[in-house]
Protein backbone atom coordinates (compact mmCIF):
# COMPACT_ATOMS: atom_id res chain seq x y z
CA UNK A 1 0.00 0.00 0.00
CA UNK A 2 2.87 2.59 0.69
CA UNK A 3 4.48 4.28 -1.71
CA UNK A 4 7.98 6.42 -1.48
CA UNK A 5 8.14 9.21 0.76
CA UNK A 6 5.56 7.31 3.38
CA UNK A 7 1.96 8.48 1.42
CA UNK A 8 -0.91 6.41 0.88
CA UNK A 9 -1.15 5.56 -2.91
CA UNK A 10 -5.13 6.03 -3.34
CA UNK A 11 -5.61 3.82 -6.13
CA UNK A 12 -3.46 0.90 -5.39
CA UNK A 13 -6.64 -0.47 -3.83
CA UNK A 14 -8.26 -0.93 -7.89
CA UNK A 15 -5.52 -3.46 -9.16
CA UNK A 16 -6.48 -6.24 -10.42
CA UNK A 17 -4.69 -9.15 -8.88
CA UNK A 18 -4.47 -12.67 -10.62
CA UNK A 19 -5.56 -15.15 -8.12
CA UNK A 20 -5.47 -18.49 -9.74
CA UNK A 21 -4.64 -18.87 -13.29
CA UNK A 22 -1.75 -17.18 -15.99
CA UNK A 23 -1.07 -14.71 -18.36
CA UNK A 24 -1.41 -17.65 -21.08
CA UNK A 25 -5.14 -18.20 -20.42
CA UNK A 26 -6.75 -16.41 -22.89
CA UNK A 27 -9.44 -16.28 -25.80
CA UNK A 28 -9.57 -14.51 -28.50
CA UNK A 29 -6.54 -12.57 -26.84
CA UNK A 30 -8.06 -11.75 -23.44
CA UNK A 31 -6.90 -12.68 -20.09
CA UNK A 32 -9.48 -14.98 -18.40
CA UNK A 33 -7.38 -15.62 -15.12
CA UNK A 34 -9.51 -15.83 -12.45
CA UNK A 35 -8.45 -12.28 -10.79
CA UNK A 36 -9.24 -10.86 -6.97
CA UNK A 37 -12.74 -8.70 -8.69
CA UNK A 38 -14.09 -12.04 -10.43
CA UNK A 39 -13.58 -13.25 -6.44
CA UNK A 40 -15.40 -10.93 -5.33
CA UNK A 41 -18.37 -10.83 -8.16
CA UNK A 42 -18.69 -14.25 -7.18
CA UNK A 43 -19.05 -13.19 -3.50
CA UNK A 44 -21.47 -10.78 -4.34
CA UNK A 45 -23.71 -13.74 -6.00
CA UNK A 46 -23.31 -16.20 -3.64
CA UNK A 47 -24.62 -13.77 -0.84
CA UNK A 48 -27.39 -12.57 -2.64
CA UNK A 49 -28.20 -16.15 -3.06
CA UNK A 50 -27.92 -17.10 0.01
CA UNK A 51 -29.86 -13.81 1.30
CA UNK A 52 -33.02 -14.54 -1.55
CA UNK A 53 -33.11 -18.37 -0.76
CA UNK A 54 -33.30 -18.23 2.99
CA UNK A 55 -36.03 -15.81 2.81
CA UNK A 56 -38.03 -17.27 0.22
CA UNK A 57 -39.96 -19.69 2.88
CA UNK A 58 -44.09 -19.03 1.49
CA UNK A 59 -44.59 -18.62 5.08
CA UNK A 60 -48.16 -17.21 5.61
CA UNK A 61 -46.34 -15.05 8.96
CA UNK A 62 -43.62 -13.87 7.03
CA UNK A 63 -40.36 -13.86 9.74
CA UNK A 64 -37.75 -11.18 9.64
CA UNK A 65 -35.36 -12.75 7.41
CA UNK A 66 -38.95 -13.45 5.24
CA UNK A 67 -39.56 -9.62 5.55
CA UNK A 68 -36.36 -8.42 4.29
CA UNK A 69 -36.30 -10.35 1.08
CA UNK A 70 -40.13 -9.57 0.05
CA UNK A 71 -39.30 -5.55 1.80
CA UNK A 72 -36.63 -6.06 -1.42
CA UNK A 73 -38.40 -7.60 -4.46
CA UNK A 74 -41.51 -5.65 -3.44
CA UNK A 75 -39.45 -2.80 -3.85
CA UNK A 76 -38.09 -3.40 -6.99
CA UNK A 77 -41.65 -4.62 -8.03
CA UNK A 78 -43.01 -1.27 -6.76
CA UNK A 79 -40.53 0.89 -8.68
CA UNK A 80 -41.45 -0.85 -12.25
CA UNK A 81 -45.32 -0.71 -11.67
CA UNK A 82 -44.49 2.83 -11.08
CA UNK A 83 -42.59 3.49 -14.35
CA UNK A 84 -43.74 0.72 -16.71
CA UNK A 85 -46.95 -0.24 -15.38
CA UNK A 86 -48.47 -3.46 -16.26
CA UNK A 87 -46.45 -4.97 -18.86
CA UNK A 88 -43.06 -3.97 -16.61
CA UNK A 89 -43.93 -7.06 -14.32
CA UNK A 90 -41.74 -9.32 -16.89
CA UNK A 91 -38.94 -7.20 -15.97
CA UNK A 92 -38.69 -8.16 -12.25
CA UNK A 93 -36.25 -11.02 -12.60
CA UNK A 94 -33.58 -8.90 -14.58
CA UNK A 95 -33.62 -5.99 -12.69
CA UNK A 96 -33.85 -7.42 -9.65
CA UNK A 97 -30.89 -9.35 -10.28
CA UNK A 98 -29.18 -6.80 -11.21
CA UNK A 99 -30.16 -3.62 -8.01
CA UNK A 100 -29.56 -6.78 -6.01
CA UNK A 101 -26.23 -7.94 -7.63
CA UNK A 102 -25.08 -3.91 -7.81
CA UNK A 103 -26.33 -2.93 -3.92
CA UNK A 104 -24.67 -5.89 -2.38
CA UNK A 105 -21.30 -5.44 -4.62
CA UNK A 106 -21.39 -1.76 -3.26
CA UNK A 107 -21.94 -2.65 0.10
CA UNK A 108 -19.64 -5.80 0.14
CA UNK A 109 -16.75 -3.70 -0.85
CA UNK A 110 -17.38 -0.74 2.34
CA UNK A 111 -16.72 -3.81 4.81
CA UNK A 112 -14.15 -3.41 6.96
CA UNK A 113 -12.26 -6.22 6.04
CA UNK A 114 -8.83 -5.26 6.15
CA UNK A 115 -9.52 -5.79 10.29
CA UNK A 116 -8.60 -9.29 9.92
CA UNK A 117 -6.43 -8.73 7.11
CA UNK A 118 -8.82 -8.94 4.05
CA UNK A 119 -8.83 -6.73 1.22
CA UNK A 120 -12.34 -6.19 0.38
CA UNK A 121 -12.56 -5.29 -3.80
CA UNK A 122 -15.40 -3.07 -4.80
CA UNK A 123 -16.06 -4.99 -8.31
CA UNK A 124 -18.44 -1.86 -9.16
CA UNK A 125 -15.60 0.23 -9.09
CA UNK A 126 -14.30 -0.69 -12.41
CA UNK A 127 -15.66 1.10 -15.84
CA UNK A 128 -15.38 -2.89 -17.15
CA UNK A 129 -17.97 -4.09 -14.77
CA UNK A 130 -20.44 -1.28 -14.52
CA UNK A 131 -20.13 -0.90 -18.46
CA UNK A 132 -21.08 -4.54 -19.26
CA UNK A 133 -24.19 -4.16 -16.88
CA UNK A 134 -25.14 -1.07 -18.79
CA UNK A 135 -24.52 -2.47 -21.79
CA UNK A 136 -26.78 -5.68 -20.87
CA UNK A 137 -29.76 -3.10 -19.80
CA UNK A 138 -29.24 -1.42 -22.96
CA UNK A 139 -29.28 -4.41 -25.50
CA UNK A 140 -32.55 -5.22 -23.75
CA UNK A 141 -34.30 -1.90 -24.31
CA UNK A 142 -33.16 -2.34 -28.02
CA UNK A 143 -34.11 -5.89 -28.41
CA UNK A 144 -37.64 -5.13 -26.52
CA UNK A 145 -37.91 -1.66 -28.57
CA UNK A 146 -37.39 -3.43 -32.07
CA UNK A 147 -39.08 -7.20 -31.24
CA UNK A 148 -42.44 -4.72 -30.12
CA UNK A 149 -42.29 -1.65 -32.56
CA UNK A 150 -40.01 -2.54 -35.61
CA UNK A 151 -39.32 0.41 -37.28
CA UNK A 152 -41.96 2.20 -35.57
CA UNK A 153 -39.05 2.12 -32.84
CA UNK A 154 -37.25 5.21 -34.28
CA UNK A 155 -40.49 7.47 -33.69
CA UNK A 156 -38.68 7.81 -30.59
CA UNK A 157 -36.04 10.34 -31.50
CA UNK A 158 -39.00 12.37 -32.85
CA UNK A 159 -41.22 13.23 -30.06
CA UNK A 160 -45.06 13.41 -30.82
CA UNK A 161 -46.46 16.81 -31.90
CA UNK A 162 -42.48 18.14 -32.94
CA UNK A 163 -43.15 20.61 -35.77
CA UNK A 164 -42.17 19.59 -38.97
CA UNK A 165 -39.68 22.28 -39.59
CA UNK A 166 -38.05 21.16 -36.32
CA UNK A 167 -37.60 17.74 -37.24
CA UNK A 168 -33.60 17.64 -38.24
CA UNK A 169 -33.12 20.09 -35.34
CA UNK A 170 -34.64 17.39 -32.78
CA UNK A 171 -33.58 14.10 -34.50
CA UNK A 172 -30.01 14.03 -34.12
CA UNK A 173 -30.49 15.52 -30.32
CA UNK A 174 -32.71 12.82 -28.98
CA UNK A 175 -30.34 10.05 -31.14
CA UNK A 176 -27.91 11.58 -28.82
CA UNK A 177 -29.12 11.50 -25.92
CA UNK A 178 -30.34 8.10 -26.88
CA UNK A 179 -27.17 6.50 -27.63
CA UNK A 180 -25.10 8.21 -24.50
CA UNK A 181 -27.07 6.45 -22.02
CA UNK A 182 -25.04 2.96 -21.43
CA UNK A 183 -22.25 5.49 -21.19
CA UNK A 184 -23.22 7.79 -18.50
CA UNK A 185 -25.20 4.84 -16.52
CA UNK A 186 -22.51 2.60 -16.58
CA UNK A 187 -19.89 5.88 -15.88
CA UNK A 188 -22.09 7.15 -13.12
CA UNK A 189 -22.18 3.54 -11.12
CA UNK A 190 -17.89 3.75 -11.62
CA UNK A 191 -17.22 6.87 -10.84
CA UNK A 192 -19.12 7.34 -7.83
CA UNK A 193 -17.94 3.84 -6.24
CA UNK A 194 -13.91 5.13 -7.04
CA UNK A 195 -14.44 8.69 -5.61
CA UNK A 196 -15.65 7.33 -2.92
CA UNK A 197 -12.70 5.10 -1.95
CA UNK A 198 -10.09 7.30 -3.29
CA UNK A 199 -11.85 10.03 -0.69
CA UNK A 200 -11.49 7.44 2.13
CA UNK A 201 -8.31 6.68 1.16
CA UNK A 202 -6.91 9.80 1.21
CA UNK A 203 -8.17 10.75 4.51
CA UNK A 204 -6.51 7.30 5.86
CA UNK A 205 -3.36 8.83 4.26
CA UNK A 206 -3.66 11.64 6.43
CA UNK A 207 -4.35 9.85 9.65
CA UNK A 208 -1.35 7.76 9.10
CA UNK A 209 1.30 10.66 8.15
CA UNK A 210 -0.61 12.86 10.51
CA UNK A 211 0.25 10.59 13.67
CA UNK A 212 3.54 9.72 12.50
CA UNK A 213 4.25 13.20 11.90
CA UNK A 214 4.09 14.19 16.25
CA UNK A 215 1.85 15.19 18.44
CA UNK A 216 0.91 18.27 17.27
CA UNK A 217 -0.15 17.02 13.56
CA UNK A 218 -2.30 13.81 15.18
CA UNK A 219 -4.48 16.54 17.14
CA UNK A 220 -4.51 18.95 14.40
CA UNK A 221 -5.05 16.85 11.36
CA UNK A 222 -5.40 12.84 12.05
CA UNK A 223 -7.83 13.51 14.61
CA UNK A 224 -9.87 15.35 12.53
CA UNK A 225 -9.47 13.34 9.49
CA UNK A 226 -10.33 10.27 11.21
CA UNK A 227 -13.78 12.01 12.35
CA UNK A 228 -14.52 13.10 8.93
CA UNK A 229 -14.16 9.07 7.67
CA UNK A 230 -16.61 7.95 10.21
CA UNK A 231 -19.13 10.58 8.54
CA UNK A 232 -17.87 9.68 5.23
CA UNK A 233 -18.43 5.66 5.84
CA UNK A 234 -21.75 6.79 6.66
CA UNK A 235 -22.43 9.01 3.52
CA UNK A 236 -20.66 6.01 1.20
CA UNK A 237 -23.35 3.73 2.40
CA UNK A 238 -25.91 5.97 1.79
CA UNK A 239 -24.25 6.66 -1.85
CA UNK A 240 -23.87 2.42 -2.10
CA UNK A 241 -27.68 2.34 -2.21
CA UNK A 242 -28.51 5.60 -4.02
CA UNK A 243 -26.64 4.46 -6.89
CA UNK A 244 -27.91 0.51 -6.65
CA UNK A 245 -30.89 2.25 -6.93
CA UNK A 246 -30.34 4.82 -9.59
CA UNK A 247 -29.14 2.05 -11.64
CA UNK A 248 -32.45 -0.15 -11.66
CA UNK A 249 -34.13 3.23 -11.74
CA UNK A 250 -32.83 4.67 -14.83
CA UNK A 251 -32.80 1.15 -16.18
CA UNK A 252 -36.86 0.98 -16.21
CA UNK A 253 -37.33 4.66 -17.65
CA UNK A 254 -35.46 3.53 -19.92
CA UNK A 255 -37.30 0.05 -20.76
CA UNK A 256 -40.54 2.03 -20.27
CA UNK A 257 -39.33 3.97 -23.21
CA UNK A 258 -39.01 0.72 -25.50
CA UNK A 259 -42.28 -0.67 -23.83
CA UNK A 260 -44.46 2.32 -24.64
CA UNK A 261 -42.77 5.05 -26.82
CA UNK A 262 -43.15 8.23 -25.70
CA UNK B 1 4.98 26.07 -17.07
CA UNK B 2 5.82 22.50 -18.11
CA UNK B 3 3.28 19.86 -19.07
CA UNK B 4 3.06 18.03 -15.98
CA UNK B 5 1.79 20.97 -13.40
CA UNK B 6 -0.46 22.40 -16.19
CA UNK B 7 -2.23 18.82 -15.84
CA UNK B 8 -2.23 19.35 -12.02
CA UNK B 9 -3.70 23.11 -12.14
CA UNK B 10 -6.19 21.57 -15.44
CA UNK B 11 -7.06 19.04 -12.56
CA UNK B 12 -7.69 21.61 -9.89
CA UNK B 13 -10.06 23.11 -12.19
CA UNK B 14 -11.83 20.25 -13.09
CA UNK B 15 -12.85 20.73 -8.88
CA UNK B 16 -14.97 23.64 -9.81
CA UNK B 17 -16.75 21.33 -11.40
CA UNK B 18 -17.75 18.79 -8.91
CA UNK B 19 -18.14 21.95 -6.61
CA UNK B 20 -20.58 23.25 -8.27
CA UNK B 21 -22.72 20.23 -8.80
CA UNK B 22 -22.83 19.73 -5.00
CA UNK B 23 -24.79 22.88 -5.45
CA UNK B 24 -26.70 21.41 -8.40
CA UNK B 25 -27.83 18.48 -6.40
CA UNK B 26 -28.58 20.25 -3.46
CA UNK B 27 -30.74 22.29 -5.50
CA UNK B 28 -32.70 19.42 -6.60
CA UNK B 29 -33.27 17.68 -3.09
CA UNK B 30 -34.32 21.72 -1.74
CA UNK B 31 -37.01 21.91 -4.13
CA UNK B 32 -38.56 18.76 -3.48
CA UNK B 33 -38.86 19.54 -0.07
CA UNK B 34 -40.08 22.83 -0.60
CA UNK B 35 -42.69 21.07 -2.80
CA UNK B 36 -43.18 18.26 -0.36
CA UNK B 37 -44.09 20.38 2.66
CA UNK B 38 -46.72 21.97 0.59
CA UNK B 39 -48.24 19.13 -0.72
CA UNK B 40 -47.39 15.67 1.33
CA UNK B 41 -50.13 13.54 -0.50
CA UNK B 42 -48.16 14.13 -3.48
CA UNK B 43 -44.76 14.00 -2.54
CA UNK B 44 -44.48 9.84 -2.58
CA UNK B 45 -45.43 9.62 -5.88
CA UNK B 46 -42.54 11.64 -7.12
CA UNK B 47 -39.64 9.79 -5.48
CA UNK B 48 -38.26 8.50 -8.76
CA UNK B 49 -38.77 11.95 -10.59
CA UNK B 50 -36.66 13.37 -7.92
CA UNK B 51 -33.73 10.25 -8.24
CA UNK B 52 -33.80 11.16 -11.77
CA UNK B 53 -33.17 15.02 -10.90
CA UNK B 54 -30.53 14.09 -8.50
CA UNK B 55 -28.87 11.42 -11.03
CA UNK B 56 -28.98 13.51 -13.88
CA UNK B 57 -27.36 16.42 -11.64
CA UNK B 58 -25.09 14.40 -10.10
CA UNK B 59 -23.10 12.73 -13.25
CA UNK B 60 -21.96 16.38 -14.36
CA UNK B 61 -20.18 16.65 -11.44
CA UNK B 62 -19.14 13.02 -11.44
CA UNK B 63 -17.81 13.81 -14.67
CA UNK B 64 -15.54 16.64 -14.11
CA UNK B 65 -14.13 14.05 -11.25
CA UNK B 66 -13.41 12.01 -14.02
CA UNK B 67 -11.39 14.67 -16.19
CA UNK B 68 -9.38 15.37 -12.91
CA UNK B 69 -8.50 11.43 -13.01
CA UNK B 70 -7.84 11.24 -16.91
CA UNK B 71 -5.64 14.70 -16.35
CA UNK B 72 -3.52 12.92 -13.28
CA UNK B 73 -3.33 9.24 -13.92
CA UNK B 74 -3.59 8.93 -17.69
CA UNK B 75 -2.92 11.86 -19.28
Amino acid sequence: MRVAEGKVDPVHQFTIETLFGTDHWSIGGYNIAFTNSSLWMAITTVVLLVFVAGGAKRELVPGRWQMAVEGLTGFVDNLLQANIGKAGRKYLPYVFSLFGFILFANMLGLLPLALVGVHPFTATSHFTVTGVLAVMSFAIVLGVGFAKHGLHFFSLFVPHGTPVPMIPIIFPIELISFMVRPFSLGLRLFVAMMAGHVLLEVLSGFVISGTNAGVGTFFLAAVPSFVLMIGICALELLVAGIQAYVFALLTCVYLNDAENLH
Amino acid sequence: MDAESAKLLGAGLAAVGAGLASLGVGNVFAKFLEGALRNPGAADGQQGRLFIGFAAAELLGLLSFVVAMILIFVA
